[in-house]
Parts: C-alpha cells; sequence; structure tokens
C-alpha cells in the first residue's frame, strides 16, 4: 500500500520508531547516526565509530542496547590484550576433572570494542573473526554467538602512536563507518542542562525484546529492490572503479554490503521499497572507509563521496 | 538549485571566476600600458585576497572613486573612451573590479558574460595558434565558471572541468559550420580602420646607414613563398621593393610618380609562385624579379616594382608568376637616365675622383663595373652588421677609411661609383633569397633577408642587378644573413641553432604556423565563395550563405534533437514521465541535477516552491511506485498527476 500523501517523507510508523526517539532523549541532535547504527544492526552488520573520546560513542553503544534489550559487554582493548580474553578460554576444574570453558566478553548481544585499535594485529584478528563468523573456535570446539550479534568498535584517529591501525581488509568487516562529531550548539546545551549523558543513557527502560530483533531483520532483508535501483548501486560501484581520485574502487562485497544497509534504512524510514535516496544517504557510511585516495594515505573524505554521488546521474 | 539572480553566490564560485577573469584579461598586458597591468593585478590580487582570508567586499563608494580614476587614467591615456585600446582596457578594469564586487550570483553572470566578450578582444590584437589555444583554455574556463555556478558545491574541480569541456565539444559542429558559413568580409575580420595595425618594423621608403641593420637583427617573417614547379636557385631570388633613384649626398629615396610600365623581355621561361606578404603596412607587393601578370589592384611600376592602391594591413595571398631571367627597359628614357646619374654637387669628392679615373682609363663602361667589383674584393672591406659611424661625406669615408658596413653601405658606394663613372644606377632594396623549409615546401623569407643592391643601365642591355655585397662576402648571397657575419656579433638566437633536431622543430613549427595562417586565417571571402561553389551554390552571396548557414544549423538541431529523442524513447515509460515533470518544475525555476533522487526533489520544492508541493507529492508518490516499487499499474496515476502538475 502507498503512504498517503502526508507520509511520502514521514513514512509508515513502526516498531524502532520509538528506540530513535528515546535514544535521540540520550544522545542529543544524533538522530542520522542513531537511525545509521540502527540500520546497521538491522542489515546484520557491525558498526565501526570513528571519533576523538568524550563525543558519545559509548553512550550510543550503551543506549541501544539498553532500549534493544541485548545483552552488552565491553571490551577495552589494551596493547596487552589477548585473544583469550575477548573469545574466553578453558580451565581445569579439579573437582570434576574436567575442562570447563568460561565464555569470554565476546559472548554477548551486543559488545563495545573500545578503541580497538590500541590491540595486537592478533587480538584484533580474534574479534574481527569472531564478527564474521558469529562464532568462536577455542581449543578445536567452535561455539556459536549469541543472537543477534551486533559489535561496535571504537577507533581514535588522533594519537596513533603505539597503536595498530586496521588494514583495509579488516576495515571491510564493518558494514558501516560513522563519526559522531561534536554536537551543534542548541544541542550541546540541552546536554549541559541535562547533566551527563552516560548516567541517563543507564536509566533507560527496554522498549523492545532481543528476540524480536532477527525478524525485523529479516523484514528488512526483504524490502523490495527494483530493477532501476540495481542499476543504479551497480552504476555508483562501476564509477569508483573508474575514478582516478580512489586507489582501488568499491568490491562486490561491498556492493552488496551498500544494498544491505539502503534496505534497512528504507526500513527505517517506514517504506516497502528502497529508492535512491536511501542508496545516497547510507553511501557515505558504507563507502568512505572502504575506498582511499590516490593521493595522500586517508580515505575518502565525505566531498569525495558527495562528488561521486553527483557524478552518477539515476538510471 | 535555483537560479534567483539576487540569491548570494556560494563561496566555492569565486575561485572559478577569478581563473575565469584571470585567463581572458591577462594577455592583454602584452600591449597595455604598464599601469592599467599594474592596476588590474593589483585589484585581482584584492579580490583573492578578500576572499581567502573571508574579509568582506569593499562598499559602494570606494568603487565609484576607483572606477572614477581607472576611467580618468585611461582618459588621460588615451584621450578617448572610445575604440579599441581604450575600449578594451575599460573592459579589462570593468573586469577587474566587478570581482571586488561578487556578492550575488547576478555579479557573477556578469563576470562570466565580461569574460566571454573579453574572449573575443584578443583577436584584435593577435590570430595566431598561441592566441588561438589560450582563448580555448580561457573559454573552457569561463564555461566552468557557468558549470559550477550552476552545478552548486560539492561537485569536484576535475568534473566541472569535464562538463565545460564536454559542452564546448558539443558546441564544435556549430563553430564549424560558423567558421565556413557565416558570411565573410573582405579585409581583416576584427580590424578597425584607425588604430588596427601600428607601424611596424618593415623596409621603408628611405635608406640611410644603419636602417636595415636593425632589420637584419630580426628574425621575423617578412613572407611565405611555395613555387608550382621547383624552387629557382637562390641566387636569382630578388624580391623588389622600392628603387632608390634619388640621392641628396647622404639619403636615397625613390623618384614618386614612376608610373610608365617596363617593358620586360623573358629570357627563361615564367615560373608560377604564391606568395603570403606578412602585413608591412607599405603598398609593396615584393614580387620576384621581374613580375608577370599581376593581381587586380596592383600596377607595375617602371622600375619593375609592383606596388598596391592601398597599404597591405593584414596578411595577404597572391598567385603570381616570374621570370628570373629577363632584360628590361633596353630603350630607357634620357630623362630617366639623366637622373640615374645625377650626383649633389659639394658630397663625395674621393669617390667621383676615383671613378672619373676608371671612366677615363676604361671605353667600356661595364669594364668599370668590373673595377668597382674589384676594388670590393681586392681591399680589405669588411661586411659587419656594426658598421663604425660615418660623418659628413658617407660614401667616401666608408670607401676610403672604414670599409665595414652591410649591404646598404656597398650598395650605396658602388650606385656613387657608377653615377661618377658615368653609368646610370640606383639602388633597389628588397629581401633577397629565403630558407626552403623541408616540412611543407614553404620558402620563408625573414626581415633578416632584407637587401640592399644596385641596379646599372648599360647600353644594349638595359637594367642589369649588380651584387656588390656578393664581391666582399660571398657567403651573404650564397647562405644567408647568418653565415656573412663574423663571430661573435649579435645575431637572434635563432640564427645561430646548430642542433639538427632543434632546426627541425622550427622548421615544424613555422609549418604549422603557415598551414594555420594559410587555413585558418587566411580563408577569406575568395576562398569561402571557391568552397560555396565547390558545394554547387552557384553565385554565394551573404544571402545565399545565411540561408545555407540556417539550414545547416536547423539540419544539425534536427540531428541533436533526433538522437535526444531516440536516447529519452530507450527510458521506461515512468522515467520519460518523470522528466516531463522535472521540465515542467524547470519552468517554475526548480532546476534539478539528473543524480537528485525522488524525495530530495520533494523536499526541495517544499522548500523552494511550496506553492508547487501539493500537485507534486502524487506526482512523486506514483512514480515512485511505478518505478521503485514495481507497480506498473500506477503509471496511469503518474500520467494524470503529471498533466495536472502547473
Amino acid at each position: 500500500m502507498l503512504p498517503a500523501h502526508d507520509h511520502l517523507l514521514a513514512g509508515r510508523p513502526h516498531a524502532l520508531d520509538s528506540v530513535v526517539t528515546a535514544a535521540g532523549q540520550v544522545l542529543f541532535g544524533k538522530q542520522r547516526e542513531i537511525r545509521l547504527a540502527l540500520a546497521c544492526l538491522l542489515a546484520r552488520g557491525h558498526l565501526l565509530i570513528e571519533d576523538l573520546p568524550g563525543v558519545g560513542k559509548t553512550t550510543l553503544a550503551h543506549a541501544l542496547a539498553r532500549l534493544l534489550g541485548l545483552q552488552f559487554s565491553r571490551i577495552q582493548f589494551t596493547s596487552d590484550l589477548l585473544p583469550a580474553d575477548i573469545t574466553g578460554l578453558s580451565v581445569y576444574e579439579r573437582e570434576r576433572g574436567a575442562f570447563r570453558f568460561l565464555p569470554g566478553p565476546v559472548f554477548a548481544q551486543m559488545v563495545l570494542a573500545d578503541e580497538i585499535n590500541r590491540a595486537t594485529p592478533k587480538t584484533q584478528s580474534a574479534l574481527l573473526e569472531a564478527m564474521e563468523e558469529r562464532q568462536v573456535t577455542v581449543e578445536g570446539e567452535t561455539r556459536a554467538l549469541p543472537e543477534p550479534f551486533f559489535v561496535i568498535a571504537t577507533q581514535n584517529p588522533s594519537h596513533q602512536i603505539g597503536t595498530f591501525p586496521l588494514p583495509e581488509s579488516q576495515l571491510d568487516r564493518f558494514l558501516m563507518r560513522i563519526e559522531l562529531g561534536y554536537p551543534e550548539r542548541g544541542a550541546e546545551r540541552a546536554l549541559l542542562a541535562a547533566g551527563g549523558q552516560r548516567s541517563n543513557a543507564d536509566r533507560l527502560d527496554a522498549l523492545l525484546a532481543a528476540e524480536r530483533l532477527p525478524a525485523l531483520q529479516a523484514e528488512a532483508a526483504a524490502i523490495h529492490v527494483a530493477a532501476p535501483l540495481l542499476d543504479y548501486i551497480q552504476a555508483l560501484v562501476e564509477a569508483t572503479r573508474r575514478e582516478p581520485a580512489f586507489q582501488h574502487g568499491l568490491s562486490p562485497r561491498a556492493g552488496l554490503a551498500l544494498l544491505a544497509a539502503a534496505r534497512a534504512w528504507a526500513w527505517l524510514a517506514g517504506r516497502d521499497m528502497v529508492l535512491p535516496d536511501d542508496v545516497q544517504d547510507v553511501l557515505p557510511a558504507v563507502a568512505r572507509h572502504r575506498l582511499r585516495l590516490s593521493q595522500g594515505t586517508g580515505m575518502a573524505r565525505a566531498e569525495d563521496i558527495a562528488g561521486l554521488i553527483r557524478a552518477v546521474p539515476i538510471p | 538549485m535555483s537560479t534567483r539572480a539576487a540569491e548570494a553566490l556560494d563561496r566555492g564560485c569565486a575561485p572559478w571566476l577569478l581563473a575565469a577573469a584571470l585567463a581572458a584579461t591577462a594577455p592583454h598586458a602584452e600591449h597595455q600600458p604598464l599601469w592599467l597591468s599594474a592596476l588590474s593585478a593589483g585589484l585581482f590580487t584584492w579580490g583573492a585576497w578578500l576572499w581567502w582570508t573571508h574579509r568582506r567586499l569593499p562598499g559602494t563608494w570606494p568603487l565609484l572613486l576607483l572606477v572614477a580614476l581607472a576611467t580618468g587614467g585611461i582618459l588621460f591615456e588615451f584621450r578617448t573612451l572610445l575604440g579599441r585600446d581604450a575600449g578594451v582596457a575599460m573592459l579589462v578594469v570593468f573586469m577587474a573590479l566587478k570581482l571586488l564586487e561578487l556578492g550575488s550570483r547576478r555579479d557573477a553572470t556578469v563576470v562570466v558574460t565580461l569574460a566571454y566578450f573579453l574572449l573575443l578582444t584578443h583577436y584584435f590584437y593577435s590570430q595566431s595558434i598561441a592566441t588561438g589555444a589560450w582563448l580555448l583554455m580561457a573559454m573552457t574556463l569561463a564555461t566552468a565558471a557557468l558549470v559550477r555556478l550552476h552545478g552548486g558545491p560539492g561537485i569536484p574541480a576535475r568534473s566541472t572541468l569535464r562538463q565545460a569541456g564536454v559542452l564546448l565539444a558539443q558546441s564544435l559542429p556549430f563553430m564549424l559550420a560558423l567558421y565556413l558559413l557565416f558570411p565573410r568580409v573582405s579585409g581583416p575580420l576584427w580590424g578597425l580602420p584607425q588604430d588596427a595595425h601600428a607601424a611596424r618594423t618593415g623596409l621603408s621608403e628611405q635608406m640611410e646607414p644603419g636602417q636595415i641593420a636593425s632589420l637584419a637583427q630580426s628574425g621575423e617573417v617578412a613572407f611565405r613563398a611555395r613555387f608550382t614547379g621547383p624552387l629557382p636557385p637562390r641566387d636569382k631570388l630578388y624580391w623588389r621593393g622600392p628603387v632608390l633613384e634619388n640621392h641628396d649626398g647622404r639619403r636615397w629615396r625613390p623618384i614618386p610618380g614612376r608610373g610608365q610600365a617596363p617593358r620586360i623581355e623573358a629570357l627563361s621561361p615564367p615560373v608560377a609562385y604564391e606568395i603570403t606578404l606578412e602585413p608591412h603596412q607599405q603598398r609593396w607587393l615584393l614580387a620576384l624579379d621581374a613580375p608577370g601578370a599581376l593581381p587586380a589592384n596592383f600596377g607595375l611600376a617602371a622600375t619593375l616594382t609592383a606596388t598596391g592602391r592601398e597599404p597591405l594591413t593584414y596578411r595577404q595571398r597572391f598567385d603570381l608568376t616570374a621570370t628570373v631571367d629577363f632584360r628590361f627597359n633596353v630603350d630607357e628614357e634620357a630623362g630617366i637616365l639623366r637622373r640615374n646619374l645625377a650626383l649633389p654637387p659639394g658630397f663625395h669628392p674621393r669617390t667621383r675622383a676615383l671613378a672619373e679615373e676608371w671612366a677615363r682609363a676604361e671605353a667600356d663602361p661595364a669594364a668599370a663595373v668590373g673595377r668597382a667589383l674589384a676594388l670590393f674584393t681586392r681591399e680589405n672591406f669588411f661586411y659587419t652588421l656594426q658598421p663604425p659611424l660615418l660623418g659628413e661625406q658617407p660614401v667616401d669615408e666608408f670607401l676610403f677609411d672604414t670599409r665595414r658596413g652591410f649591404c646598404e653601405h656597398y650598395a650605396a658606394a658602388f650606385v656613387v661609383l657608377m653615377r661618377a663613372a658615368g653609368i646610370p644606377a640606383r639602388v633597389v632594396t628588397g629581401y633577397q633569397g629565403g630558407e626552403a623549409n623541408p616540412v611543407d615546401g614553404y620558402l620563408v623569407v625573414r626581415q633578416s633577408d632584407a637587401h640592399a643592391w644596385a641596379e646599372v643601365w648599360l647600353a644594349g642591355r638595359g637594367g642589369v642587378r649588380d651584387h656588390p655585397t656578393r664581391a666582399v662576402s660571398p657567403a651573404r648571397v650564397e647562405g644567408g644573413g647568418a653565415t656573412a657575419v663574423a663571430a661573435g656579433e649579435p645575431l637572434p638566437a635563432m640564427f645561430r641553432l646548430r642542433g639538427d633536431w632543434l632546426r627541425t622543430l622550427r622548421y615544424r613549427w613555422e609549418a604549422l604556423e603557415n598551414s594555420w595562417n594559410q587555413q585558418v586565417i587566411g580563408y577569406n571571402v575568395q576562398r569561402q565563395r571557391d568552397l560555396m561553389m565547390r558545394f554547387g551554390m552557384a553565385d554565394p552571396d551573404w544571402r545565399s550563405m545565411g540561408a545555407a548557414l540556417a539550414g545547416i544549423g536547423a539540419l544539425m538541431l534536427a540531428v541533436l534533437a533526433a538522437w535526444a529523442l531516440w536516447r529519452r524513447d530507450r527510458r521506461d515509460a515512468a522515467s520519460r514521465l518523470w522528466a516531463t515533470a522535472l521540465r515542467k518544475l524547470a519552468r517554475h525555476k526548480v532546476n534539478c541535477a539528473p543524480w537528485e533522487p525522488p524525495l530530495q526533489v520533494v523536499r526541495r520544492i517544499e522548500q523552494e516552491a511550496p506553492g508547487l508541493a501539493p500537485a507534486f507529492s502524487p506526482v512523486a508518490m506514483a512514480y515512485i511506485a511505478a518505478r521503485y516499487g514495481d507497480r506498473p499499474d500506477m503509471l496511469d496515476d503518474l500520467r494524470a498527476a503529471v498533466a495536472h502538475l502547473p
């Protein structure tokens, strides 16, 4: 059914509307980032947040976990963190005369991996493998991770000394990468007036049962995609491969990621089909960390993606 | 993306406008007064600095003051505000000042329009390849500024430039049609009668020592010639300019009004050639000795000099013939012979004494010629471009004291010797030889090939050419100017090229320049007529050519339209209807880019044209459903909604 005229932009109401609103009450002025994080979760992807300390990375993860009723665990990455500190390990129990597996912090529905670039590549890859496989193999035994399983990793873009930046192949495991940025003037004022965000996040009540989430994810994955929209995604991906400003273009996996993210975004907008608007909305979050600039060593900037969008006519 | 003129200018546009304005004005610095270039450079820098430091633009009063000052300066400099130079100066100053007033989109549009207009003014001064290439670049920049102005922020510079390039490429067929078919006027396309051509170096109507030296140091092309058959030998290539018969002791001048036609006896078959003269502001044709039939408006004087009615103020091409072996004026008028014997009293006593001694010793006048040439060979005469200054008796001083000089000195001394010996003689000026360009087969004659030689009249043989300079320095005739001059004397660097590749490069460049002049610039009324006749137009005039231009323009538009329609037909019904809706929006000044997704368009309309929103929402909804929701049944709704759109 078509949305009524007044709802053309607003979309149909859905189960996560209240989550967006409630999260917005602890993380002021960051509606778009909250929606992106939710879309990432709905598309069964993982999220990388890259920003300075104190802009609300942890608050966002915490608020989402509480509102969605997910078990939450937080791993602070340090240079001496070992893979077993994440995945868990078996200990020998003398009374039982057998090994018992003590699950690590990764066995949670929402894992916040704080400052992931502080740990050694070996430790990083333990988490990244878990993210990809959604299971953990310790001492030859494979254990499934809980469902839903959502990782929010954070990185501090400055103070790179003594860190291990994630290689490109690992960055690709994150469906989206977002920045939070400083709040706007009004939002900052509201934040100062309200006191701490984190304490507010702790007081949030679950608005959804965790068991319902897989059904929502399935709904989002089933959103209708018409042929012209696939043409558009294909044209965008091809344009990144032609564009000399990028070292290399987007991979086919990145194209699939873009499609999944656009579907989740359309679902969040309350629509039952994906529009080019959705693709353009999620493109910066999906593509920036996957594109390296040919000049300099940085990843694609927001204006590069804006230029890309303007260079590709909608078929 | 609306185009409301009063809207504030987006900051990112300014560098584009600055670049376009700079490219459109910079070449004028070459001929403008220095203070004007400095003023506009200062204004440009000020504008760029204001932009860079985010400062406020100056108010109206300082700008008005600057306008008044600049206009006053131009009035003082040129004594007028009209005409080519003053007009261009005004435009350049206005452009520089406008950059201090870049507040709104209207200002930006003015800058772009002015830039396009300024591009044309460069053709007043130069039509060379370099100018053409620069203006093409400047036009791309101006178009890119326009693209950027309408494209909004966020478009990378490269795609802005690319789009400008594509636009220009698309206009290429129209440019070509206009170039070929636009009715041409005879004369220079951009020439203005009064100040279009200021005086430049060239041969002149009088000769005094030192004058040709300054010419010989210029590597500028005087003219080019192409022979239909093989190139005649170098020592037969004498291109005749004015013949100087009047002598007052120091100066040589032609006798005015030598109208009577010469009597030429050809001794060899004529050779046909085509000559392309660079403008030299004089009336001489510089035809090869001895000329055959002349083009209309040109006449042959009794001195064999071909002259026209009007000075040559622009590059022109003529088809001519010549007989390089010839005899002329065997029966010369007594009055003319008398004048060719005249020597002013009180000048050249030593020279006259020497020549009179020869005349007494030899019965045959031709023997005196031989004696004079032998004098230059035997005695210690030098060819130099920097001869010492001569005093009251120039010929005596040269012949007996300094003995250093170039063709003028030798020709003048020789003629004085001959006249004193009783042989009618005169100085002929013109160009000798030339350099064959192996790339395109053209003979290039430069200002450095300017030359003076002598002509004596011998009974039974008529006018005979004598080349006294050749007696001193044979290389001067055989090898061209560069080899005749002793090492260490200043000559243009171009003449001292030794490397073969550099020489080849120069030949290639000159051949390119020549074909540009011949093919592009030289496309004149006559050649346009010829082309039209080849296409079967019986009697092309401006009317029929205008009609042809209109016809071809219409044809090209039709082809473009057909192509656009064909492209449109390949799109599905929903996007065709959507495109119709967007066109309707454009009429209400809501312009949409091809990358703008439907919901963004809806949002834009709600902001920019809220009145349209109720009518447009059904269109957007039906389009979204039909195209992205796979609901073909919505097409009818879409059609109806689009039809409803105002």
